[in-house]
């Protein structure tokens, strides 16, 4: 499924498919140029500053904007403050660096707020005119709420008037039934707060095991539920929760897993994650997570083995390239590439060999030849790079072959800056022609150039391309004289 | 301040009004000197309803961010928290309160306005930590439905998609068919109700019932509306995930619409002064305002990228002529005219400016060969090619680490056009998003499978190139300069959703029974009953005003798409646009993304 480049370029100016350019390139350019010097030139012309004009701040914050003031005032009284003042200053300039919360207010919240005027209460004589008097004249308060307390509602009427803000008593909910018909009005009018206030109540009167079973059938609270432990921090009774049935749901399951992201300390984590093991997930999470564990185990191991040569000084890979970081807590590929860098030459049966990843996490050819090259490259270890692609066939011959292409080769070669003749060994192996010719132009192969012109009898690229190599040197030579012998088209 | 709310069909300045009146007579309650301490998520949102200047009336004299530690020396009688119930900002409160003071005199009161809605799980956490009592005033401010411009309402309700879809927590749904109450309050009965997908389901269900159980008030203002449609943003899991190509569009995809804000890289604007240059390069963004206030942008915002650059020129030209004017201004007469439109003209020239600058940024980009390389596979997808198999750019893109959620909107645009991905394509994906990105991902790979966007072609059967062709979201002959169809939005891709809008109002539904049944949930119609004083005896020619309300989120796009059929001549629907948040494709896989703990270094 690959497309060469140029079947791609083909492709492109044949097919219906549009791609996202400028029609006429030239002319959108000169177009936006154009209206650049436009209102170049009219600076000089008014010279006033039209920030007054628009009574914007620098940072475009209108003047009396809420934002805007926040900052006036609080530097302004700034001066009794020690230390308050720059702060405020960088939170208040800047939305991006305030932290955008997971949760949000709905789920966190129960609502059993008063009434406000937006919403009931208006005056019924102001309904003719419209205009902001009349607000939320459909909302006004019915008749029912004038009558007093009355202590028997209806678990429906409970649950409206808890919706609209009023005080109530769920205490006389005392049977079973009772509660669970509370419990499913709640749910039916799809407002959180309410559900969760219920579930409070549920949760303070309910035996434990009579609760979950009952939410077993209600996903929806026991969503609810499973919400509200997370963020009051109930953390035992959510795991007592995720060991009933209820905890069948997958969905359980990983949010059992996603625990270990709090435990800072990596022997804990990685106990954490061995007990994780043996929860019901799908199989294919399963052996994911089997991995996760598998990998921080090994990490462990690297870390400890590695901080010791490291500050022993005796290795000189790591006096040479001192680690920026430990590999504890990386992605599979990342570790795979810190191998490769410091543990490349170890045996197969050594943790941190490369060989070991590779078969221990089945880690395709492909990405493993990617991640060896990028880190040999980083090293410039080029023999390294030359094994990597050479293959022996049974008769001893040897043979270059890339999974990935030697086109990328040559790109991830280039980003580690490999010297000309490294790369262009590459080059030369690139398969398709155009794309050869292009990469050994951009990269300033000349040998390979002029081979593949001579290759392909093209003496007019080839007379072209002399103006690229320095007078006198050995390309010119070789040009002139691949041009003296080759054979003149008729 | 407001003149862009009342420049569309419906004018918006009453919802605005009515927001600014509760937030002043809940400012009365507090008698005498205030501090506002700010939930700095709130301070975006508030500042479209209401300026410091409003405040100021109202005696606030100080306003600060809300933090932990003591609070500000301020001199004044009241200190107001205005945040949302959230627990962890119930902690920072608490904190606040506990080191203020006992001993300074006078005293000074504390009060809570929770927006929107006051929380009881708060209220206890906050009486647990001993400080509830402190509080004198706890209150309410009920901020559902935001105008943002003329046609245009938010509830910027961030997890609303991710609550709904993953959490099953549907509060913002309630708060949604409250916004709506809200606004028959204000502009009438809508007389009829379109939905499709199971939230619109509820919203309208929740709207009968709310109606039902206020009996006897009767709503006695004529309508505005004609038609709500209710969108459920799982009927249409493509379109965001695609790059909008309008102006408005790439500016939110690129840098990030935040309650009409943007800010950009301020290299673009430095001073024009000469002189100034050199020294005072400024290193904070630029932050400007985008809303139809501005004449120019509300000409250039919905126009595909490609067509902006020819109407820039053309400005420049416009303007270059008319400051030209002077040098034929003879008389003291005309000077003085020219005098007079010079305020209007700079104004103009500042626009000009500003724009020809961020169309220069987003050129940048929309030139580089990885954005071309993205778009083509995109588009590839869209129009079914190549969607059954392992892409090698997404490959490509893994191997060389670039940014998560790019790889992510990529497959997950591929699942969607695919009905679904192939076991083996999809466990590809998977295991080389986990070796590369970290296996701790997996939680974000199951938040998007139980959202619908990435998954296993369960039925076997792809129904997406059925939908494509019935409602034609593939145009081959797309006109970006004078656009003849709203494909143009994504330079050839028409939104789903959009096209859904399309239809209803023209022929009707009925005509798509059979691919709306392959889309989810259910669709419906409802009607609410009008007294017969109110029913609307429609005029030659009047258009229809529908209320679109996008349960989960809007892109930019979709909504130039709406604005585009809303401007057609023989269209005869208006669109007014409502939704739960503002959305591209990039915040919200970011909302649906498991937030991991930032690495230890």
């Amino acid at each position: 499924m690959s497309r060469a480049r140029a079947d791609e370029e083909e492709y492109w100016h044949s097919s219906k498919f549009r791609a996202f350019t400028f029609d006429d390139e030239d002319d959108e350019l000169s177009q936006l140029k154009e209206s650049k010097r436009a209102v170049n030139s009219l600076r000089d012309i008014v010279d006033d500053d039209d920030d007054d004009l628009e009574r914007v701040s620098w940072s475009g914050e209108p003047v009396g904007s809420i934002s805007w003031s926040i900052r006036e005032t609080a530097s302004s009284s700034s001066s009794s403050l020690e230390g308050q003042d720059s702060s405020q200053q960088k939170g208040s300039s800047s939305y991006a660096a305030f932290p955008k919360q997971a949760s949000s207010y709905s789920l966190s919240s129960l609502f059993k707020g008063e009434v406000s005027p937006m919403q009931y209460g208006l005056p019924q004589e102001s309904l003719s005119d419209i205009g902001v008097k009349n607000y939320a004249p459909e909302l006004r308060r019915p008749k029912a709420e004038y009558k007093d307390y009355s202590s028997d509602w209806s678990p429906k009427d409970t649950v409206i008037r808890m919706q609209r803000g009023k005080v109530c008593s769920l205490e006389r909910f005392r049977s079973l039934q009772d509660k669970l018909v509370l419990l499913d009005e709640a749910v039916a009018r799809h407002d959180g707060n309410v559900i969760t206030a219920v579930l409070i109540f549920l949760k303070r009167t309910l035996k434990r095991e009579i609760l979950f079973r009952e939410l077993e059938v209600r996903q929806v609270a026991l969503c609810h539920l499973i919400y509200f432990l997370k963020e009051t921090g109930e953390q035992k009774l959510l795991l007592d929760l995720l060991r009933t049935d209820c905890a069948s749901f997958p969905f359980l399951q990983l949010s059992q897993y996603r625990e270990h992201l709090n435990i800072q300390d990596v022997e804990k984590r990685r106990e954490f994650l061995k007990g994780c093991i043996g929860l019901p997930f799908s199989a294919e999470d399963s052996s994911h997570i089997q991995d996760h564990y598998t990998l921080l185990e090994r990490q462990i191991i690297i870390e400890a083995n590695d901080r010791h040569l490291e500050t022993a000084g005796q290795s000189e890979i790591f006096r040479k390239y001192p680690r920026k970081a430990s590999i504890l807590n990386m992605p599979l590929v990342t570790t795979l590439f810190y191998s490769c860098f410091y543990h490349y030459t170890e045996a197969e049966g050594m943790f941190s060999s490369p060989t070991n990843l590779k078969k221990t996490f089945k880690i395709p050819d492909k990405q493993y030849v990617l991640t060896a090259l990028a880190a040999r490259a980083k090293l410039r270890a080029w023999e390294d790079v030359d094994a990597l692609f050479t293959t022996k066939n049974w008769l001893g011959y040897t043979k270059k072959k890339a999974p990935i292409g030697f086109h990328r080769v040559v790109e991830i070669l280039q980003r580690n800056n490999a010297p000309v003749q490294v790369l262009q060994e590459y080059v030369r192996l690139v398969e398709d022609v155009e794309t050869r010719l292009n990469l050994a132009t951009k990269y300033k192969c000349h040998d390979v150039v002029i081979e593949t012109y001579r290759d392909l009898k093209d003496r007019i690229q080839l007379t072209a391309y002399k103006c690229k190599v320095d007078r006198g040197s050995a390309e010119e030579e070789k040009i002139n004289s691949i041009l003296n012998n080759m054979v003149r088209k008729h | 301040m407001a003149a862009h709310l009342s420049s569309g069909r419906v004018n918006l300045t009453a919802l605005r009004e009515a927001g600014r009146r509760e937030l002043r007579e809940f400012l009365d309650k507090c008698a005498g000197s205030k501090a506002i301490v700010w939930d700095e998520y709130l301070t975006g949102p508030f500042g479209l309803i209401a300026q410091y200047s409003l405040l100021k009336e109202h005696e606030v004299e100080k306003m600060f961010t809300l933090k932990p530690g003591r609070l500000p020396q301020a001199d004044v009688k009241n200190i107001i928290f205005f945040v949302r119930p959230k627990l962890e900002l119930m902690d920072i409160i608490t904190d606040n309160v506990l080191r203020e003071d006992r001993g300074r005199s006078p005293q000074r009161d504390f009060h809570i306005l929770f927006v929107p809605r006051r929380s009881l799980l708060c209220e206890q956490w906050l009486k647990e930590q001993g400080v509830l009592g402190s509080f004198i005033h706890r209150e309410q401010y009920s901020l559902d439905l935001i105008p943002f411009d003329g046609d245009l309402l938010s509830m910027e309700s961030e997890s609303a998609f991710k609550e709904c879809y993953l959490e099953s927590d549907q509060t913002t749904l309630y708060h949604a068919a409250k916004g709506l109450m809200t606004l028959q309050a204000l502009y009438g009965t809508i007389p009829q109700i379109f939905g499709k997908g199971e939230c619109a389901r509820h919203v309208a269900n929740m709207m009968i019932r709310m109606k039902r159980e206020f009996p006897g008030s009767q709503n006695s203002i004529f309508p505005v509306f004609d038609t709500l449609l209710l969108l459920d943003r799982n009927v249409d899991l493509l379109t965001p995930l695609a790059t909008q190509l309008t102006y408005e569009g790439l500016i939110d995809e690129i840098y990030g619409i935040q309650n009409t804000y943007v800010k950009l890289p301020p290299e673009k604007f430095a001073p024009k002064k000469q002189g100034e240059g050199g020294k005072d390069l400024p290193t904070e963004p630029k932050k400007l305002q985008l809303n139809s206030a501005e004449e120019l942008y509300a000409e250039i915002r919905d126009k595909n990228f490609n067509a902006v650059g020819s109407v820039l020129s053309k400005k420049a030209k416009i303007i270059s002529a008319a400051f030209e004017e002077r040098h034929h201004a003879k008389t003291v007469g005309e000077i003085k005219q020219f005098v007079s439109q010079l305020p209007h003209m700079q104004a103009a020239r500042s626009s000009l400016a500003n724009h020809t600058s961020i169309a220069e940024l987003i050129k940048d980009i929309t030139t580089s060969e990885d954005f071309f390389d993205n778009l083509t596979v995109e588009q590839e997808f869209m129009s079914g090619i190549d969607t059954d198999k392992v892409n090698n750019y997404i490959e490509d893109c893994i191997a060389q680490k670039h940014p998560l959620i790019k790889i992510l909107r990529l497959v997950c645009l591929q699942s969607v056009c695919n009905s679904g991905l192939k076991q083996k394509v999809l466990d590809y994906y998977k295991r080389e998003i986990l070796q590369t990105y970290g296996y701790e991902h997996i939680l974000t790979l199951n938040n998007l499978e139980k959202a619908g966007l990435l998954k296993p072609q369960t039925s076997g059967r792809n129904n997406y190139p059925t939908i494509r062709k019935t409602l034609r979201l593939w145009m081959d002959d797309v006109n970006e300069q004078n656009p003849n169809d709203i494909s143009y939005v994504y330079s050839g891709y028409a939104p789903l959703s959009v096209r859904l809008a399309q239809l209803l109002a023209r022929p009707g539904w009925r005509s798509i029974e059979e691919v709306l049944k392959m889309l989810p949930g259910p669709h419906f119609e409802e009607r609410q009953q009008l007294p017969t004083g109110l029913q609307k005896k429609r005029q030659h020619g009047e258009n229809r005003v529908t209320l679109v309300f996008f349960l989960g989120g809007v892109t930019y796009a979709e909504i130039a798409a709406l604005r585009f059929l809303s401007q057609m001549e023989d269209g005869g629907t208006e669109y007014v646009i409502a939704t739960t948040k503002l959305i591209n494709g990039t915040s919200w896989i970011k909302s649906l993304m498991e937030k991991l703990e930032p690495a230890p270094f």
